[in-house]
């Protein structure tokens, strides 16, 4: 802006914008006018300009642009850009091997087969006929963390773990209703997309909280979700999760398929571990974190736990290094395999410092350090079912930054 | 478990939704191989046919020897490597621990831009070309629903199942 415009701005600025936001309503705008009233943003006073009227569908504020972070392969959640524990539909993370494949509703069917009594096709109306359930869990991709530089937000470290309210109907209904038979130990997966992706899965789980869900949030699922329909494990690593699901079969046996044998196994020491399904207990500080900026004074630290393995029972904040650890205070309610919301109110002096979070579940398992990590399972640690302690620095100027651990 | 996600006892045992899949049906989609065979269709492959096919239908993502080259990133995962390298990539002859997997994976889901659009010998040579590629047969093996099964991976004696149980313990 030029030294004489912004002279005038400063002249003219309440009485002339007020002006031209009535003038607008009844006159054509002058030249003069236009060069102060800003064309297409939000007038400065909103009690002086009527606003659109009801719509068919909502959006968010224009000053409000949270926004997923995708790779090749992936999408990430902007954990630090969220308030609570729901991860609205369009920013839930996304991973998929070959694209989201667009499925016609009234040309979608579920097939299950192989050791049931009765083999069966489900169309969606059949499913969606049956007794339906509602739960809140997250998501989490198993190969979930990212390190090596000071300069990561929540969403880049670790922002493949979204959480919805997902509605469905049990497996288990379906399992009755197909007469799975005793011998049956496993199932297989499949998804309807261009990868046919499949997992093996213990009969267990089926039985236990597993669903087939075709809504999230309230809404039908969104697609890079699995619409029309997707397997639902809680607390189970995002891939067995299976999207677009269009087949279940039943056996004695798994499968040992390209995704649970050269896809999410790990190295622990000289061996290769496989059949990984719970995701271990996990935190992170979402507020303050980089790329913000602190004040001196009292900090409010928040940030999600959860567990693949039940409820949050703690959470403790360190702001000090990790040398001393308080208890947070946890958003009712706490569900069990669910993000739930933390909070510790600090008071920062000024000092520099680094502020971290550990999380303990129900299990009585408490979240680790790197170091712990690298030592139960040796120093060539995949990527897979990491779940490390992630601690921020707190600079003298305000400045917050990643603090990044090298095993 | 919360009262609210569990099934009541009133239902009835069976709702009748759905209907019956014929066999036809079933035949339509249950693609998958399980690692004693079941699942194989008939027909078979060679390790020079599927060389052939490698080079018109899968070269161009995994590079014409599939192989990692040093400087090159290729679009998608190298599949060769010596199986006795020191630093083990995850390569089939280094990682996977079993055969059957490479014809599944590969039947349904390559080449990456025509999915699922190979025939059963085609997915049978290339199968054969990655194994021998990989040093696991020898170039002259037959691979159909017999020999593929009998192919033992280097790879398998590493694998363990998981024993993380929660609880104190990190593992």
């Amino acid at each position: 802006m030029e030294e004489k415009d912004k002279k005038s701005s400063g002249n003219i600025s309440r009485r002339a914008l007020l002006g031209g936001a009535l003038a607008t309503a009844i006159l054509p705008v002058s030249s003069a006018f236009a060069k102060y009233v800003q064309v297409g943003a939000p007038i400065d006073d909103p009690t002086k300009k009527l606003g659109p009227g009801p719509g068919k569908l909502g959006k968010r504020s224009p000053f409000e642009q949270p926004l997923k972070k995708p790779s090749d392969i992936s999408s990430r959640t902007p954990l630090q850009d969220l308030y609570s524990t729901i991860t609205p539909a369009d920013l839930h993370f996304e991973r998929h091997h070959a694209g989201v494949p667009t499925i016609d509703p009234a040309k979608y069917e579920l097939l299950i087969h192989g050791m049931v009594d009765k083999p069966m096709k489900f169309t969606l109306h059949d499913l969606k006929r049956f007794p339906s359930v509602t739960r809140t869990c997250f998501l989490e991709c198993a190969g979930n963390f990212r390190s090596g530089s000071e300069q990561l937000t929540p969403q880049d470290i670790l922002g493949l773990t979204s959480q919805s309210e997902w509605t469905g109907i049990m497996l288990s209904t379906l399992l009755r209703e197909v007469g799975v038979q005793p011998k049956a130990s496993w199932f297989l997966a499949e998804g309807g997309d261009a990868a046919v992706m499949t997992r093996s899965i213990p009969v267990s789980k089926a039985w236990d909280d597993a669903m087939i869900v075709y809504a999230q949030n309230g809404e039908a699922i969104r697609p890079e979700q699995g619409y029309p329909a997707r397997l639902l494990l809680p607390g189970w690593e995002g891939n067995m999760n299976i999207k677009w699901l269009r087949r279940l079969e039943f056996a004695d046996e798994p499968w040992f398929t390209r995704e649970e044998t050269s896809k999410y196994t790990y190295p622990v020491k000289d061996r290769i571990r496989y059949f990984s399904f719970e995701m271990d207990a996990r935190s992170i500080i979402t507020y303050p974190v980089f790329p913000q900026k602190v004040e001196r004074g009292w900090i409010e630290i928040r940030g999600i736990a959860w567990s693949g393995r039940g409820k949050v029972l703690k959470v403790e904040v360190s702001t000090d290094a990790g040398k001393s650890w308080n208890t947070a205070n946890l958003q009712e309610p706490v569900l069990s395999k669910a993000h739930t919301y933390f909070r510790y109110l600090w008071y920062w002096n000024g000092d520099a410092t680094e502020i971290a979070s550990r999380v303990i579940d129900e299990t009585g398992y408490t979240q680790p350090t790197l170091k712990q990590l690298a030592e139960a399972r040796g120093t060539a640690i995949g990527g897979y079912h990491m779940n490390p302690i992630t601690a921020w620095q707190i600079r003298p100027d305000g400045s917050v930054l990643f603090y990044p651990e090298k095993v | 478990m919360a009262s609210s996600l569990a099934d009541t006892t009133k239902w009835p045992p069976h709702f009748g939704f759905g209907h019956a899949a014929t066999e036809q049906e079933i035949k339509l989609w249950d693609i998958d191989i399980r690692p004693d065979g079941l699942g194989l269709p008939s027909g078979s492959g060679t390790v020079a046919q599927g060389k052939a096919v490698y080079v018109v239908k899968c070269a161009a993502c995994h590079g014409m020897e599939g192989r990692e080259l040093p400087g090159v990133k290729l679009p998608a995962p190298a599949l060769v490597s010596d199986t006795l390298a020191g630093s083990r990539p995850k390569t089939i002859g280094n990682y996977w621990p079993y055969a059957t997997t490479v014809f599944d994976y590969i039947r349904r889901t390559m080449p990456y831009n025509l999915p699922g659009s190979l025939n059963d010998n085609e997915v049978y040579s290339l199968t054969a070309y990655l194994l021998s590629a990989n040093q696991i047969i020898s170039p002259n093996t037959i691979i159909n629903a017999q020999t593929l099964p009998a192919v033992v991976m280097p790879a398998k004696k590493l694998y363990v199942r998981d024993d993380r149980k929660g609880g104190k313990e990190v593992k």
